[in-house]
């Protein structure tokens, strides 16, 4: 990749000028990484909030009186689904396919939407039992870490309906390609964060 | 005067520069201007598979109440979430020790080292704060000055 980038085109003669100015091809990708890395830290430290006052109840409700696990179980399937069908956007976007690909991204956002919706769903019912987020810091923490990775999907999707009209408007450009795979790279992320999230506080909730 | 118009050669340079690498590697497929990482469907359908496993047996395991030891069934769901979550770095994220040139996974790597100094230095100093500083039963509260 080195050797490619450094050579000028031979046509020019003005060989250092390019060298010295071009930037590095992948310099967006490795940026976005970055970034994925530091919302990590974010969710790491919501993590260890959660960890250590996710059994401050306040003689309130604890997690096995208020998690219905069929429902996360649901949840999580169409998380996994939709991690599926984004993958296969990716795949006809290599084949230069603008229809199919916006197809898949599409059917990639509905399945964002029974997410988000069946989340705002449980909390709407949670906070209509009392057990809303100041009712102790089990909730607290509860709220605020899932909460976050909520607000994570949700501008996920807004990202992808936005990446949608760019699509159809301007097709497969690099540009957009480019931003596909940011896109990929940060909704593969939620999906890596909610494995955290079923887990730690509604599979070991549950057993508590 | 000059340093413009350099500027403006130089980006006109670069411009070409980027065409003629696209076309030069249209055939590839998977390889562009910027290095976008590049899938195919088996690693997908492997990815996915494996995590309908790791997700479903978990789910079960607590659903079901298979082991009567609850710290077993802790333990196992733990370890399922971690090799789930390799799983996804791997097969969705493409994460590999080649993709720009190292860079990637070293970060990943220093992530993984600040997440866990996190996470676990923070468990086990609240833990111990809160072993050492239990409230004071009703004795200890008359006796104090």
């Amino acid at each position: 990749m080195s050797t490619h980038t450094m050579s000028p085109p031979a046509e020019t003669g003005n060989r250092y000028l390019v060298a010295g100015e071009h930037h590095p091809a992948n310099g967006t990708m490795l940026g976005f990484w970055l970034y994925l890395m530091s919302d990590c830290l974010i969710f790491a430290v919501l993590f260890a909030m959660y960890g250590v006052v996710g059994g401050n109840y306040a003689a309130g409700p604890s997690p096995k009186d208020l998690f219905d696990l069929e429902l996360v179980a649901v949840n999580t399937a169409m998380l996994l689904l939709s991690s599926i069908t984004y993958g296969m956007a990716m795949l006809e976007m290599q084949r230069h396919r603008v229809k199919p690909t916006m197809l898949w991204l599409a059917v990639t956002g509905l399945f964002g939407l029974a997410f988000i919706g069946i989340e705002m769903y449980e909390f709407h019912h949670l906070i209509h039992e009392g057990a809303g987020p100041q009712r102790s810091a089990f909730l607290s923490a509860f709220f605020t870490l899932v909460g976050t990775h909520g607000l994570h999907v949700s501008f996920g999707i807004v990202w992808l309906v936005v990446l949608l009209t760019q699509l159809g408007r301007w097709g497969l450009t690099a540009a957009n390609r480019r931003r596909l795979a940011c896109l990929s790279l940060f909704w593969h992320f939620l999906d890596v964060i909610w494995i955290g999230v079923f887990t730690v506080v509604y599979l070991m909730g549950a057993l508590r | 005067m000059s340093a413009a118009d350099l500027h403006g050669s130089d980006s006109r340079l670069n411009q070409s520069h980027v065409h003629g690498h696209e076309e030069a590697h249209a055939g590839d497929g998977h390889h562009d201007g910027d290095e976008l990482p590049h899938a195919n469907l088996r690693d997908y359908l492997i990815g996915f598979l494996l995590s309908v496993f790791l997700t479903a047996i978990p789910f079960w395991l607590v659903i079901g109440e298979v082991f009567a030891d609850k710290r077993i069934t802790t333990a196992i769901i733990v370890v399922f979430a971690i090799a789930q979550m390799l799983v996804h770095i791997v097969y969705f994220l493409h994460l590999d020790t080649r993709s720009q040139a190292g860079w990637n996974m070293l970060a990943a790597i220093f992530t993984i080292v600040l997440v866990v100094i996190a996470i676990s230095g923070s468990l086990w100093v609240m833990y111990h704060m809160n072993a050492n500083m239990m409230p004071m039963d009703e004795h200890e509260l008359r006796n104090v000055p």
